[in-house]
């Protein structure tokens, strides 16, 4: 197998290219990152859905119809029905909204808190930078899964509980990544230039520094919304998230779902097929993203 | 190196401070009395004296401060006290559930690097093929399936197909490596597969950056078999990152290992945890916490010094 090298390269700059059309982004997008389009779609059937959900389906996702417990996969009920009847399909449509949720709340607040400290931590350095750094260790150190634990007992089990207990982890390994691009920005002549014709501290952070590492965080907001969903449907698996009778698919899979497989394996398969898919989708549209903004990773 | 090394130590102190005095905050915040749940009432008839003298027999009645001092002098002496529900030292009861959980993570980052760093070559050595877009797929899809569901959807068909059920005691493998092997080989392919993975999608993206340097090209030139070239030249090179990721994930792993416990029944070290913290088991709770941060902090010390080892460019200050 060998590979051959032409010997010529010849390529227009990135300045001298044509600036293309949002429309013209998209076909370029969808031709040169299939994968990366596939999932964007997953993603936008899901907003679709989560947003007409009410108007998708007739069934009621928390009132049940003990007439129809454990009822198989049919035209009237696509996915069956769980123990209490209610309609498998419209639970994981109404599901689909929590996730969303989940994700996209804590996913922002996480990377946004933790892109802020990581800012905040660079420019101003000395002490502070000494002190927050310290504090990310900690976090960093801390098992999740007993801060999860910790806030679902003070706040309780309910979604925006679960919301906090998600991004709070996120806060320290952005704040990382974002501190270290910061870091190398701050020494850029550009940020002397405007430091030199007097700009104020908040100016030069607010208009210099953070619209140069937007790269970094829209990538790790990106990469983080699958795995918030994923972490919400492992919280609420193991019953430190929602609580019954939210239907949130993690919830859907956690103690009955196993114990009635043998009967009603759909009950189990679902679900999880549902969390799979959003985040498979979120994170093929995410890796696509990355690929199209980091240039070391483009096609020389 | 040496100072390098002397600076790192003396930063592990105030991280696990930090998260001694964390995790001992936020069992006090956390409502619950663990004298009520021992006593066994729902806090409606338990007489007021029996409750106080339960709190002078577990040292609850003491100030927060001094409480906390007598833990940490404690964990200084290697003494992390005894269990307020089972009245077991917590060092006995950790005992019995950490090599479990350590087996564990251990042959599951080994499933993952075994599966991950040939993948991961494969797909950048052949990136935008049909090879690089399976591997892809793969790995993406392991990052994607929840690994309780494949827990769940593995024990299904176990049982279902094969009449097969989870063994409720945990046997160490020096006792009966068939019998550990049986019940350790799903929990670690389904942990192993979801950390494969991870690692799968960094040596695919190290590797490809690599495979576009210069001397890459001069390795080409120099008609280097593609093989050698891959494996020699690139991986070596590519490896700090993953190195990283591996150990990372591992250390995560150590405290992370809750769910699949909770799938596969097992008595490790998650379930531990998260059962002490129901019984507001403040001992337990607190060294389960120290120790897993312990294993973190420790773990990501020596990646950082495997550093040097795989590039000899690196220097420690």
């Amino acid at each position: 197998m060998s590979v051959q090298y032409p010997l010529v390269q010849v390529r227009v700059s990135e300045p001298l290219a044509p600036r293309l059309t949002f429309a013209e982004e998209v076909v370029k997008f969808v031709r040169t990152k299939p994968l990366g389009a596939a999932g964007a779609l997953v993603v936008l059937a899901m907003l679709f859905v989560a947003v007409f959900v009410e108007a998708l389906t007739r069934y009621d996702p928390y009132q049940g119809d003990y007439a129809l417990q454990f009822a198989r996969p049919s035209a009237e009920h696509w996915f069956g029905t769980d123990e209490f009847g209610r309609d498998l399909l419209t639970r994981i449509m109404y599901g689909a909204r929590i996730a969303l949720f989940v994700g996209f709340t804590a996913s922002f607040a996480g990377c946004t808190l933790g892109a802020l400290l990581g800012v905040l931590s660079a420019y101003w350095g000395g002490t502070l930078d000494l002190l927050l750094e310290r504090l990310m260790d900690v976090l960093l150190a801390f098992p999740q899964l007993i801060l999860a634990l910790a806030i679902a007992s003070i706040l309780g089990p309910a979604v925006q509980n679960v919301v906090v207990a998600i991004a709070i982890p996120v806060i320290p390994r952005v704040a990382r990544v974002v501190r270290a691009t910061a870091l190398s920005v701050k020494e850029h002549q550009y940020v002397e230039a405007v430091q030199a014709l007097g700009a104020s501290r908040p100016r030069v952070v607010l208009r210099h520094i953070i619209p140069n590492i937007m790269a970094p965080y829209l990538i790790m907001l990106t990469a983080q919304l699958g795995a918030a969903i994923l972490a919400e449907a492992a919280l609420s698996y193991l019953g430190l998230g929602t609580a019954e009778p939210t239907p949130s698919w993690g919830l859907m899979l956690s103690g009955s779902a196993a114990s009635y497989a043998e009967k009603a394996p759909w009950i189990a398969l679902f679900p999880g097929i549902a969390i799979s898919l959003a985040v498979f989708g979120f994170n093929l549209f995410g890796d696509s993203l990355r690929d199209a903004l980091d240039p070391k990773l483009r096609r020389g | 190196m040496r100072t390098y090394l002397a600076k790192r130590l003396l930063l592990i102190v105030p991280t696990l401070l930090g998260v001694a005095s964390l995790v001992f905050l936020i069992m006090r915040v956390i409502p619950g009395d663990v004298a009520l749940l021992i006593l066994g009432g729902d806090g409606g008839n338990i007489d007021q004296a029996q409750l106080v003298a339960m709190h002078r027999e577990l040292g609850l009645d003491q100030p927060l401060l001094v409480q906390f001092g007598t833990w940490l002098w404690g964990v200084l002496r290697f003494d992390f006290g005894t269990s307020l529900w089972t009245g077991q030292p917590v060092v006995e009861e950790l005992l019995i559930r950490l090599p479990l959980s350590l087996e564990l993570a251990f042959l599951a980052t080994g499933v993952s690097v075994l599966i991950a760093i040939p993948l991961g070559m494969l797909a950048a050595a052949r990136q935008d093929t049909w090879v690089d877009y399976v591997v892809r797929v793969i790995s993406i899809g392991g990052l994607a399936i929840p690994s309780f569901w494949v827990g769940i959807l593995v024990i299904l068909l176990l049982v279902i197909y094969f009449g097969w059920g989870p063994p409720l005691e945990f046997t160490p493998p020096w006792v009966d490596p068939w019998a550990n092997f049986q019940q350790m080989v799903w929990p670690v392919l389904t942990v192993g597969y979801r950390y494969a993975a991870v690692t799968t999608r960094m040596t695919r993206s190290t590797v490809l950056e690599v495979l576009r340097e210069d001397y890459i090209r001069t390795a080409w030139a120099k008609g280097l078999a593609e093989r050698v070239i891959v494996i020699r030249h690139a991986l070596k090179n590519a490896m700090l990152p993953v190195i990283t990721l591996i150990g990372t994930e591992f250390a995560f792993l150590i405290g992370g290992l809750v769910v699949t416990e909770t799938v596969f029944t097992l008595n490790g070290v998650g379930r531990f945890v998260v059962d002490a913290v129901a019984h507001r088991d403040y001992p337990v709770v607190q060294a389960l916490v120290f120790v897993i941060a312990f294993g973190f902090v420790i773990v990501n010390l020596l990646i950082d010094l495997t550093y040097a080892w795989f590039d000899p460019r690196i220097r420690y200050r």
